[in-house]
């Protein structure tokens, strides 16, 4: 499906050292598309593992400055996706661009520029929080010595961590350990953040503490990419989506057009759920189903009003009458398929 | 922010980059000798050198000629040769085991840490990262030599007398001029182990468990000291990674052995490359999925 790839405005001025190196590398035929206005460009990013196909071929375009959700169920690729992305494993086939700076070529050029955050936090159990951001930051070639500590500080601080930065990293929390390694992405300003499940593991008041801090640092014009399996999360914090089934990338476009997907349903609350269901099909309304004292059935082309003036007409006793918007979760299932089916 | 900084700096790249690289060698030396699994290991290894002291002058035995380690016999005439036996004790095993947890942890404990994914993505550049953790390994082999030396010249000048060093050919030299010689040793052992050390890196860069780099460090250790107990296997023994390793006491003849200690630094030499090499080879492009 082709990815609504619009540069969004408020971002064209951040264009970094990514936008000077922008030597387009020609991909004929596969996407002549402008990815100079992309964080993130894949172009047919396979990776095997032996004869296990964990990324099947994606296309995934993130438009700089906004929110991207990318959605999936355990073990469909997201993680092996984001690693690729990071220049940890090399893909089998395919290209890819971070801020229009081609990977893993590129890695030392443009990942000082992306803060990450990848398959949960890990650090030195041994050191205390700030020890272990300053480690983190000794390992960036391009970051001041001289203004590390204030840095180091001011990204403790963010996350809510600094009361606690000289106590030993064995002795957080879960959430604390979470926050710690969104803290390692803020050291310095980033164009880019790639969270991988920032939520996981996390009590609701830390999920939305870090829910709080994602619209925090997009506000800033980061691009954010997130992953999730968490639909509520997405939901709330994304204005866009990418959703992976077994490898491959079987949606990509804004949160509207994913919604936009769902069929149109109507449901009539109604003392003779009988007789309502019997009038929807002579309306020719599809996929009827009787709950109780509620009806549902397929809209399609048929506009809600008509069809409660017929109901009333057939003199059903309508007590309610809405379109229910499917739900972020019936599409993702819809797009996922259901059940444990693990990509073996 | 710190981009700009770099950007408006006088200073020229070169300068940045060597100290960027030396930002980093000072974080890996502070790890490496701030945990307390490793201060323990270099506890043990300066606690050799005091057990052999304090038995030797309780027991004071006969000079046995040909029995018990090199410089057994020596130590109770001169307490500097302390040191010599202290190396040589620890060399068979205490010494390559403080290496192979050091150097097998390098890598694998980072891996299975998971701290090896973030410091790439940092990026903190697979190459440079690599030669970082050996310089880190080099400087443990060293720190770990000298500290023996140093602790058992001490013990020593405590426990017995201390006069000019009779050598091994005959001949004597005077006390200074015996401590420079005991620290050449000390670097020649430390050359043979930050040797094996680039074995432990490569093996690091194998698996993300370091126990097992570890184990498989002083499974190649003992291999390679039995095989060059094995006389039928004579052919192969200089080519042993161990083989060379006593060989220091081509430093305390007059005049010095230097064949021997060449062929010896050409070995140590040539399995740094070799290792390094391979651990290269192997970290710029394996996946890190740990």
């Amino acid at each position: 499906m082709s990815p609504a790839a619009r540069p969004q405005t408020r971002d064209e001025v951040s264009f970094g050292r990514g936008a000077e190196r922008d030597e387009r590398q020609g991909t004929p035929g596969r996407r002549p598309a402008d990815t100079a206005g992309l964080a993130i460009a894949t172009s047919g990013l396979v990776k095997r593992f032996g004869s296990q196909m964990a990324v099947a071929g994606i296309d995934l375009a993130v438009p700089r400055g906004c929110v991207y959700g990318f959605l999936g169920p355990n073990g469909s690729g997201k993680t092996t996706t984001i690693r690729m992305l990071l220049g940890l494993i090399q893909p089998t086939s395919g290209s890819q661009r971070l801020l229009g700076v081609d990977m893993p070529g590129g890695a030392t050029a443009v990942l000082p520029s992306v803060g990450s955050l990848v398959e949960g936090p890990a650090f030195y159990p041994q050191l205390s929080g700030r020890a272990n951001l300053a480690r983190l930051d000794a390992a960036d070639r391009v970051a001041s010595p001289r203004t590390a500590p204030a840095r180091i500080d001011r990204a403790l601080d963010r996350v809510g961590l600094l009361p606690v930065a000289g106590k030993r990293y064995r002795a957080y929390s879960l959430g604390m350990k979470q926050r710690l390694a969104i803290a390692a992405g803020l050291l310095q300003p980033r164009e880019l953040m790639i969270l991988d499940e920032p939520t996981n593991g996390l009590d609701p008041q830390g999920t939305r503490e870090v829910r709080a801090l994602i619209r925090e640092i997009a506000g800033d014009g980061t691009t954010v990419f997130v992953s999730s399996h968490l639909l509520a999360e997405v939901d709330q914090i994304c204005s866009h989506v990418g959703v992976m089934r077994a490898g491959d990338l079987v949606f990509q476009g804004s949160l509207d057009e994913m919604r936009g997907r769902g069929a149109a349903r109507i449901l009539v609350r109604t003392s003779e759920p009988a007789l309502a269901s019997e009038v929807l099909a002579g309306l020719g309304l599809a996929d009827i189903t009787v709950t109780g004292r509620e009806v549902t059935a397929q809209l399609g082309e048929q506009a809600p009003e008509t069809v409660c003036a017929e109901l009333v007409h057939a003199g059903v006793p309508v007590a309610g009458l809405d379109t229910p918007r499917a739900s972020l979760e019936d599409l993702f299932v819809e797009l996922t398929g259901e059940g444990f089916d693990v990509n073996g | 922010m710190s981009t700009a900084d770099v950007t408006t700096h006088p200073a020229a790249p070169w300068a940045v980059s060597v100290r960027a690289w030396l930002r980093l060698l000072r974080s890996e030396l502070a790890l490496v000798f701030g945990r307390r699994r490793n201060l323990a290991l270099l506890a043990v290894l300066a606690a050799v050198p005091v057990l052999l002291g304090i038995v030797l002058k309780v027991s004071s035995p006969q000079p046995a000629n040909g029995e018990g380690p090199a410089f057994l016999g020596q130590v109770t005439g001169n307490g500097v040769f302390l040191a010599f036996l202290a190396l040589v004790v620890e060399l068979t095993l205490v010494l390559p085991l403080a290496v192979a947890v050091v150097a097998g942890d390098s890598i694998a404990g980072e891996a299975g840490r998971g701290t090896l994914r973030y410091l790439l993505a940092v990026p903190a550049g697979r190459t440079r990262l690599l030669g970082i953790k050996f310089a880190a390994v080099v400087a443990f082999c060293l720190c770990a030599c000298l500290l023996v030396a140093t602790v058992a010249v001490i013990l020593g000048a405590i426990l017995f007398p201390v006069r000019p060093v009779a050598l091994l050919s005959g001949t004597t030299i005077p006390l200074a001029a015996g401590l420079l010689r005991l620290l050449s040793v000390a670097g020649y052992i430390a050359a043979a182990m930050a040797a094996l050390g680039a074995i432990g890196v490569a093996i690091s860069t194998f698996t993300e468990h370091a126990i097992g780099a570890i184990a498989a460090i002083l499974v190649i250790t003992v291999a390679s000291e039995v095989a060059d107990n094995v006389s039928q296997l004579a052919a192969v023994h200089p080519y042993l990674p161990s083989h060379w390793w006593l060989s220091f006491d081509a430093l305390l003849r007059s005049p010095v052995d230097w064949t021997a200690l060449g062929h010896g630094l050409l070995s140590f030499g040539a399995y740094a490359v070799i290792f390094c090499s391979v651990a290269w080879a192997r970290f710029t492009t394996a996946d890190v999925t740990s």
